[in-house]
């Protein structure tokens, strides 16, 4: 029954005019949105880590694009950008940063632990690799369930090296689950640069041995990462089992908000940003087809910097959460 | 209209910072993401970005200036150009202060240990750093010992408890691993059993969640299991216990878990002179050792005896504050709590002694036992979980051996049983406070 489902089949060329001015527009409210984050944090409104995606949108917007109902998504910490991909309304999200009861966890979960079932977004894990055993999991209750979905699993680089890693690639392998595990290789985990942690750089060639087939992707290009994504999506969902997409792209921010940089030079961070940036990029790309105008950008930005003001302003006067949400959630009530 | 620029908070436990240096003058013209500034704390230097288009109208701090506090005026900006009117206006959040922790513990005149010779000289020093001293010290006096963890070298450690280690002892003897706890805590150990000296960093110790089998099944046993015959002196040691809102993942007490396990020792320090202490003894014990530093209390500054070969034994408790009318018991940062609750209990009558355990195992109840012969009441204190816990062991333990001293049932001032939140509001209610410490002892002097 439920492989009839049939996977979104895209090329790049394919691309409508709607369907970039979509991307331009996701990628932006992206961005905006993690800026303002980060000014909320500098004001004392959002506390503890809070990781921005700034740079990296074209990956979570790319991805998106190719699912399908009844699909899931799990991620690590660096989570925001890919909880406003899946739908989940940035007044929720902003809300969550600021430890309010109108987040998506009332308040409890913050930054790093958000979770949607509506949104197929199962988090949001502040333990580096956790999410790629449990996104797995996911694909063996699509398999079990015989649901036709497929769970998309994003770790980073640094989280490539965990063991639970592999011992998830061999069991999905194993047992051809309807999984994909896309990389979000930024370069960097924390301070340390992928060339001193890793002894395979080329991350999609870590499922070699696991015979899991992986491509290496232009994770700055939404056009590619959503062609890429179809692929592996297909293969997945067809019952071939899963695939690795190893995106390289690149984190302009720091680590989390407090990061000495010097691991980097500002040269390099400047570099990335002036050639190769996922926003730019496509606006070269949506002009060369003369598919917008200025009045088509200004609309488009004018709408997303209502959205983020509406959805900061919102979490900065949404009540903290009731004391007694304190007790609340630990344990369901067991059916008598 | 004009708008303030405040000093950002860059961490979840800034409270202030350098202003290091303008990247802007008066008059200059900026937009939204433009750095105007870099500022210093003790961990990390940042980029401060502007939030709004417009002129800068004044610098109001100057640089090099230090501790300059989060969310004070440091220059002003001219909204020209359309600052951007869906800016909110950067007011303070409801809370005052962002801190949801209880005032973080200042530095508490240290009763002299009875084992420090006459007319020995202080300095004042952080936590930080003595613990830097100490591994510094031990590398220096023993070729066996390294020190092996993420960001330890390069980035001179997530919160810089590393420096310059990497400088002096090059990267044979200070190693970074990839993100890889279970099998870098693995190579710890199995280096350990070919006879090195291991001192395994954790990020924190949530993390070491991945590595806790290598902790027990392998550091902890291999003792017994080869009949004595497979030795491993290892240090496994990083911030344990909540930060400041890093949220229920990132913020928890392992003291009690460790503490029920036979083959480990395990040490929590308060104070700068116990950490570096407590962590040249740990790093010498021939035993695996899990050493739990706190995080908030790497920035706080203690008097640090000035003697050669500073060592506090393992095992043994230290009274901090000498009283008659209840014992309370603490450990790790829950000690400057419980000295706060004694001296705001002074006010009202009632003496508290005030124990620093040290050590959890092996756990010195004597010392415990002794105080509350005298003072027949007793208040245990941890920022972990109560259930199974650091006090349901010590309330055992006295009931074991002083029952008949007893006046009052115990009472235990922990976390509340749940997963800590992340709402401000609701994690100052999970944490144990001073004000509950204060209303326990209340409580078991039968005063209301
Ligand atoms: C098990 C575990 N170890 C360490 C950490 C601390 N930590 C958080 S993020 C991070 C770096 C991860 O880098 P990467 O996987 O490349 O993701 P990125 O931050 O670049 O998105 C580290 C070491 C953690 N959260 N969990
Ligand atoms: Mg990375």
């Amino acid at each position: 029954m439920a492989r009839a489902r049939k996977s979104v089949e895209v090329a790049k060329t394919a691309n409508s005019q709607e369907d970039l001015l979509k991307f331009y527009r996701d990628m932006l409210l992206m961005r905006r949105f993690e800026e303002r984050a980060g000014q909320l944090y500098g004001m004392g409104l959002i506390g503890g880590f809070c990781h921005l995606y700034i740079g990296q949108e074209a990956i979570a917007v790319g991805m998106q694009s190719i699912q399908i109902k009844g699909d899931q998504i799990i991620t690590g910490y660096r989570d925001h950008g890919h909880m406003l991909a899946a739908g989940m309304d940035p007044r929720e999200v902003m809300a969550e940063l600021t430890g309010r009861s109108g987040g998506s966890s009332r308040g409890k979960g913050g930054s790093m632990h958000m979770f949607s079932i509506e949104a197929g977004f199962f988090g949001g894990h502040g333990i580096v690799g956790a999410q790629v055993s449990l996104g797995t999991g996911l694909a063996l209750a699509n398999q079990y369930k015989a649901n036709g979905n497929v769970a998309f699993v994003y770790f980073g680089d640094g989280a490539a090296n965990q063991g639970q890693v592999y011992e998830s690639f061999n069991m999905a392998s194993l047992w051809k689950l309807p999984v994909v595990y896309v990389v979000e290789n930024n370069q960097y985990a924390m301070g340390t640069s992928i060339e001193r942690s890793s002894s395979e750089t080329h991350l999609h060639r870590r499922g070699v041995s696991f015979n899991i087939p992986g491509e290496e992707v232009d994770g700055m290009d939404v056009e590619a990462v959503r062609e890429a994504g179809a692929r592996a999506a297909a293969h997945a969902r067809d019952g071939h089992g899963p695939y690795i997409l190893e995106m390289k792209t690149y984190r302009y921010r720091g680590h989390s908000m407090s990061d000495p940089a010097k691991y980097r030079t500002k040269e390099e961070v400047d570099e990335v940003k002036k050639t190769r940036d996922p926003i730019d990029h496509l606006r070269e790309v949506l002009d060369a087809k003369g598919w917008a105008d200025e009045a088509a950008y200004k609309a488009i930005d004018a709408e997303v910097k209502a959205i983020v003001a509406d959805a900061a302003e919102f979490a900065r006067t949404s009540p903290e959460p009731d004391p007694a949400e304190l007790y609340t959630d630990v344990y369901l009530e067991a059916a008598q | 209209m004009s708008v303030d620029i405040l000093m950002p908070a860059l961490s979840p436990t800034m409270e202030e910072g350098t202003l290091a240096k303008w990247h802007v003058k008066v008059g200059d013209t900026v937009k939204a993401g433009d750095v105007i500034a870099e500022i210093e704390t003790d961990k990390a230097t940042m980029e401060v970005e502007a939030v709004d288009e417009g002129v800068i109208e004044a610098l109001l701090v100057e640089a090099g200036t230090e501790g300059v506090k989060v969310n004070s005026l440091i220059a002003r900006l001219s909204g020209q150009g359309g600052a951007s009117p869906s800016a909110p206006e950067p007011t303070p959040p409801p809370k005052a202060e962002p801190r949801a922790l209880s005032p973080s513990p200042t530095a508490q005149p240290v009763l002299a240990d009875p084992e420090l010779p006459e007319g020995t000289t202080f300095i004042k020093q952080t936590v930080r750093d003595a613990l830097r001293d100490a591994m510094a010290e031990e590398m220096r006096a023993d070729d066996r010992v390294y020190l092996m963890g993420e960001e330890v070298a390069q980035y001179q450690g997530a919160y810089k408890v590393s420096r310059d280690l990497l400088q002096e002892f090059g990267p044979r003897r200070v190693i970074d691993t990839p993100i890889t706890e279970h099998g870098f805590a693995g190579l710890g150990v199995g280096s350990a059993m070919a006879g090195l000296k291991p001192i395994v960093e954790f990020m924190t110790w949530n993390f070491a969640m991945q590595a806790i089998d290598q902790i027990i099944n392998s550091a902890a046993k291999t003792l017994y299991m080869s009949g004595g015959q497979i030795k491993s002196s290892i240090v496994f040691r990083g911030p344990n216990g909540a930060a400041s809102r890093v949220g229920a993942q990132h913020s928890q007490d392992y003291s009690a878990w460790y503490a029920n396990v036979p083959g480990l020792k395990v040490v929590a320090p308060y104070d700068a002179a116990d950490a570096k202490g407590l962590l040249k003894a740990a790093i010498r014990d021939p035993n695996p050792v899990v050493f739990l530093e706190h995080e908030m209390m790497y920035g706080v500054e203690f008097d640090v005896p000035q003697i050669d070969d500073h060592i506090v034994p393992i095992g043994k408790a230290k009274v901090r504050r000498i009283g008659q009318h209840v014992t309370i018991t603490a450990h790790s940062r829950m000690v400057g709590l419980a000295l706060k609750a004694a001296d705001l209990l002074a006010q009202e009558g009632i003496e508290a002694e005030v124990i620093d355990l040290r050590t959890l195992r092996p756990l010195d109840h004597a010392t415990i036992v002794e105080s509350v012969r005298k003072t027949n009441r007793l208040v245990t204190t941890e920022e972990g979980w109560g259930p199974m816990g650091v006090g349901a062991e010590i309330i055992a333990r006295v009931v074991e051996h002083g029952f008949d001293y007893l006046d009052a049932p115990p009472m235990r001032v922990c976390q509340e049983d749940v997963p800590l939140p992340y709402a401000a509001n609701l994690e100052a209610l999970a944490l144990p406070s001073v004000e509950k410490i204060v209303q326990a002892a209340r409580a078991v002097c039968y005063v209301s």
